[in-house]
């Protein structure tokens, strides 16, 4: 698993034009399984969310749940997909001792969704149409523990054990048309997609769409071919991508691996690849060969699903504003630059600054704190801002702290911090460590008479025009109340002092 | 038709993971070339424009409530396991990867 | 021996209900029987002797404090052992389940339960209901009791020869190509195959699912319609399962006539190049019918010629499908090789030494005919072969209420006659399979002795989809004209089995 080879990504997207495609598996939060009555919950105890049906046991038989189904068609529509009116069950043959059966149930030529579209805004401003090919329901595998050896890897594991916790919680995959055009923006345009995907599924309320909970997972078609070139290149699946910024690395990664390769005369080998998160690479996994022979055939144990008009357009209804619709509306309440509002959509922080408005917080100021100070410790940590442990409501109740004087930006970070750290909400971490600024003027009075004291000319200065000479008395205090006073105020004393 | 050669059938056997000798690898082409010689004759059945049936009462949209149902407990799933740790089914090692 | 194991069920529930007889002497008539016969016939797997007392003891208990029972409570039943029972080993006949003890009970066996019907025992078949013999049973062939040197059919050949040597007064069965009919046809007892869809398959161990069907085995057709009464409804388990009732078969079968009947006989299934006796002794029932009042119409079936092969694609493909589940990981058996294999090299030793050779054929068979390249020609081909009989099924019924043929072309055959030849074997399906493959029910009931073996011979008796009371009606009514003719019930006949040296 050596580093590749890799060529510098502009020589690379100089000399071939990038294809991408995409397929994102969205875990459904039902109550149950998708063909069975248990618990949709894989957090638990291991092999207790389990029965005849999702451990296959002989003689047992599928039931497709109805709400699954119901997300499905919703997830459909939200992507401009036509709904089919016949879509069925396949078995997708395979041995593999996750998978219970050795077949997923799934669908094959007759998805429950076909045929939509997605546009996609990047980074830069510009805007990309995605076709969706397909949108199919199908089930979940159960989980591998691999145990010996010294890595918990699959290599060199001595044995394996399965909880089938998972086995059977509904999917909905959703695979798009190849994606031409997008040049050096693909790997933006991947993990921007991704990103749409998630809101999607969380505004339609049918996931719990959390990445690091591979609620919503990716995988990563890539390939490249010179440019002109009619031909598709070969592609490589890269499997594993479960956060936004893995997605625009791995993509980064494989279209400079293999502009390496081909550039120095080489082939790319149509196989699956992993994503190292660690190391930065993807890896050699399976290649696909004639072998992957999954010999699809209708479930028969299962009819086909015929979804009647009037529940398509019963769904239709009942779904949420279009994303691109609640952007133009959310920036026109703000009244966010379009530079500014472009960063919040682009870190993906669109629903948070929302909610964080909704909690009471100034627009201006949510978006302050999630696309500032927030991003920034994220970023510093290598996390996404979601799995931060700090909710809107935090930040709403922190901007207002600030907001109303009680404290300043700068022990406002503390503050987050503290959040961040667990220690509390910021109400309570203000009141515990005695963090309210000193707003007794009296207080901040005998400050000032001993700063002065030590600065005797600074009044005089002051009187003199020079208004900056109040910055070292400033200073002075702010250093004996131990920050925690409004510099602001402290100034106004002090002038007031002055004129006296 | 296509002939069940002894490669073939041990590509088959193999999709369908049954470990196979040569001896049977050859009995089975044999036996199974007269089956499916005899088999194929679906094919003439069929030549015009006939719809496949796949279930024989035809039924659309049957579906189970989303409602939470007892689950086995832990050692009622591992009851009949070969080999059980932790909790889980255990497994020999696993060569490749996914 | 008790006279009382070769009464009817019918009987024996109203000698229970009268009190006459109490469970518990009931059961223990069957299971001494057991004792004595099922070493020479085998055709019980696992004997449930202890738990079928202890709901028969339950069942006097309740009757004798005057609580109200289910019809046939305290009635012994045998079950196939391809139905999972939480109280006995499942094995479907197949070495790779030996020993297996379900986590749950199938709906059927759910059924015999609230109907507190004391289980004997789990009965032989050929290795996951593949086979028309036992021969193919991993646990050797049950022996058909007229003469223990030929098969009793299969793959049900267990419930059959239970019920014909008197060790049941019914069993449960399972049909995917007549291994109900066929087994019944060869032991001269009744066998019903309902309509798909009319008996859960929830816990019955897969083999084609778009084709198995549970149902009722037994001596004569109210005892089935009986049985199929308790085992029949809707189940929220088997999403193929009929939502509408098809009414009651123990009514219709206590109604039946035969006045007005049209009676169609299927031209490509009349008898023709079927053994001389079979087909005497069919032409002598459609006589009778006429006698009692049925129009014989001739039907053409033209598609049936395509029956044998399509049942030969549909049937392998989807069982190396259900069969897949069979790896050493959660149930059953595992075998390791030697060194320190991989996962895929335990589970290839395992489905070698766990499967037998029938089902290996039959899996590499459905993995080749649902490989990409070959689905179209083979899978494809079949599932549209299924079209076009169920065409001819629709139009045969536009002439004709009933469809008879024999049910299988030979009497019973000895041991070991058609092992080495897999497709001579599958003719016996000929005139069964057809009903499998468009859903439609059917039953087999005796048809007399053919004259060159004296071993008994089967008509068969189809109905459109839904209709299974006209079986039950026009069996009980050709029954009734039969009994009449022989003066005894045609398992009255059947030599006493002799108890093993
Ligand atoms: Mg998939
Ligand atoms: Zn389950």
């Amino acid at each position: 698993m050596a580093k590749a080879e890799l060529m510098n990504y502009e020589q690379a997207l100089e000399k071939f034009e990038v294809v991408i495609g995409l397929e994102v598996h969205v875990e459904l939060n039902t109550n149950t399984k998708m063909f069975c009555g248990c618990r949709n919950d894989f957090g638990d105890e291991p092999n207790t969310n389990v029965c005849p049906i999702c451990i296959g046991l002989p003689g047992s038989l599928p039931a497709v749940n109805r709400k699954a189904v119901e997300s499905s068609i919703a997830i459909g529509l939200a992507l401009g997909c036509e709904i089919a009116p016949n879509g069925r069950f396949s078995r997708k043959n395979y041995f593999y001792p996750d998978l219970a059966k050795n077949f997923q149930t799934s669908q094959y030529d007759e998805p429950i969704a076909f045929e939509g579209t997605i546009d996609i805004e990047v980074p830069s401003g510009a805007v990309y149409t995605v076709d969706i090919e397909r949108a199919h329901m199908e089930e979940d595998a159960g989980k591998l523990t691999h145990v010996g050896g010294n890595t918990g890897r699959i290599q060199g594991a001595e044995y394996s054990l399965v909880d089938y916790n998972r086995a059977g919680v509904p999917l909905v995959e959703i695979v798009t048309k190849p994606v031409y055009g997008a040049g050096a923006e693909a790997p933006e345009l991947a993990a921007a997609y991704v990103r749409s995907i998630r809101e999607i599924v969380k505004a339609l309320g049918v996931s719990d769409a959390r990445m690091e909970r591979g609620n919503v997972r990716c995988d990563a078609n890539v390939s490249i071919r010179p440019h002109g070139q009619e031909k598709l290149g070969t592609r490589t699946e890269t499997k594993n991508v479960n956060s936004l910024r893995s997605i625009e690395r791995a993509v980064r990664y494989e279209i400079q691996r293999q502009a390496h390769i081909i550039a120095n005369g080489g082939t790319i080998t149509q196989e699956t690849r992993h994503w190292h998160e660690d190391r930065g690479i993807t890896s050699s996994g399976r290649p696909k060969s004639d072998a992957d022979d999954y010999r699809y055939f209708p479930e028969p144990d299962l009819v086909p699903v015929q979804p009647s008009n009037e529940l398509i357009e019963q769904i239709r209804a009942s779904l949420p504003e279009k994303p691109a619709e609640r952007r133009k509306r959310l920036q026109g309440e703000w009244q966010f630059s379009d530079l500014e509002f472009r960063d919040v959509v682009n870190s993906g922080l669109l629903d948070e600054l929302e909610e964080t408005v909704a909690k009471g917080a100034k627009p201006q100021a949510a978006r302050k704190w999630w696309t500032g100070e927030i991003a920034r410790l994220a970023n510093a940590e290598g996390k996404d801002v979601a799995d931060l442990a700090i909710t809107p409501a935090d930040v709403a109740e922190l901007a207002t702290l600030v907001e109303s004087g009680k404290i300043n930006d700068r022990i406002g970070r503390e503050v987050l911090q503290a959040v961040l750290e667990g220690a509390g909400n910021p109400a309570k971490i203000v009141a515990d460590r005695g963090l309210e600024v000193v707003s007794d003027d009296g207080a901040l009075q005998a400050a000032i008479d001993e700063a002065l004291a030590k600065q005797p000319d600074v009044l005089e200065k002051i009187r003199e025009g020079k208004l900056q000479a109040a910055g070292a008395v400033i200073g002075a205090v702010m250093q004996a109340m131990k920050g925690q006073a409004d510099a602001g105020r402290v100034r106004e004393l002090i002038i007031e002092r002055a004129n006296a | 038709m296509s002939e069940l050669t002894p490669d073939l059938v041990r590509h088959l056997a193999s999709l369908a993971r049954i470990q196979v000798t040569d001896a049977e690898v050859d009995r089975f082409a044999e036996q199974l070339s007269l089956i499916v010689e005899s088999v194929a004759t679906v094919n003439s059945a069929v030549a015009g424009d006939v719809p496949a049936t796949s279930h024989p009462i035809p039924m659309a949209n049957v579906f189970r409530e989303d409602l939470v149902e007892p689950s086995l407990t832990q050692e009622q799933a591992l009851s009949g396991a070969a080999d059980s740790d932790q909790g889980r089914f255990r497994v020999a090692a696993i060569l490749d990867e996914e | 021996m008790s006279e009382l194991v070769k009464k009817n069920a019918s009987e024996l529930v109203e000698l229970l209900q009268s009190g006459e007889i109490t469970s518990v002497e009931l059961t223990h008539a069957f299971l001494d029987r057991i004792e004595k016969l099922n070493p020479v016939l085998n055709s019980y797997l696992h004997v449930n002797a202890k738990e079928a007392l202890a709901t028969a003891v339950e069942v006097d208990r309740k009757r004798a404090a005057g609580e109200k029972l289910p019809m046939l409570a305290g009635l012994p039943i045998a079950v196939k052992d391809n139905l999972t029972t939480t109280d006995a080993p499942t094995t479907a006949g197949s070495k790779i389940l030996e020993g297996w003890i379900p986590q749950y009970d199938a709906t059927v066996v759910k059924l015999l339960r609230e109907e507190m019907m004391p289980i004997l025992g789990k009965t032989n078949l050929d290795e996951f209901a593949m086979g028309s013999s036992t021969e193919f049973s991993a646990y050797g062939p049950s022996k058909n009791p007229w003469d223990t040197g030929r098969i009793p059919g299969g793959s049900g050949g267990g419930s059959s020869s239970a019920v014909a040597g008197f060790l049941a007064p019914v069993a449960i069965g399972s049909d995917t190509g007549g291994s109900i009919r066929f087994p019944a046809a060869v032991t001269g007892t009744v066998g019903t195959k309902p309509t798909y869809g009319a008996v859960s398959r929830y816990g019955l161990i897969a083999l084609a699912s778009s084709l198995d069907q549970i149902g009722p085995v037994s001596r004569n057709v109210l005892d089935a319609a009986l049985l199929s009464d308790v085992i029949s409804g809707y189940d929220k388990h088997d999403s193929t399962s009929l939502p509408e009732s098809l009414g009651s078969m123990a009514e219709a079968a206590k109604s039946g006539s035969l006045k007005g009947v049209r009676v169609g006989v299927i031209k490509e299934l009349n008898g023709e190049g079927f053994q001389p006796g079979v087909k005497a002794r069919f032409n002598e029932s459609l006589e009778l019918m006429v006698k009692a009042g049925a129009e014989i119409v001739e039907v053409s079936c033209p598609s049936f010629e395509y029956a044998i092969a399509a049942y030969y694609l549909i049937l392998p493909a989807e069982a190396s499908s259900n069969l897949a589940k069979f790896d050493s990981v959660r149930f059953g058996m595992r075998v390791t090789p030697e060194g320190n294999p991989t996962i895929e090299r335990v589970m290839a030793a395992t489905r070698e030494a766990g499967f037998g050779p029938e089902v290996k054929r039959r899996i590499i068979l459905g993995t080749y005919a649902l490989s990409s390249g070959y689905y179209d020609a083979y899978y494809g081909s079949a599932q549209k072969v299924r079209t076009l009989i169920q065409r001819d099924f629709d139009a045969a019924f536009e002439k004709a209420d009933v469809l008879v043929s024999p049910t299988a072309p030979t009497t019973a055959f000895k041991f070991g006659e058609k092992l080495e030849d897999p497709l001579a074997m599958y003719l016996n399906d000929i005139a069964t399979i057809p009903a499998n493959l468009a859903g439609t029910p059917g039953m087999s009931i005796p048809n007399g002795l053919a004259t060159e073996d004296d071993l008994p011979s089967g008509i068969q008796l189809l109905a459109p989809a839904r209709e299974d009371k006209r079986l039950y009606a026009i069996g009980a009514a050709l029954e009734a004209l039969h009994e009449a003719v022989w003066g005894k019930r045609m398992i009255d006949f059947a030599p006493e089995v002799k108890a093993g040296a």
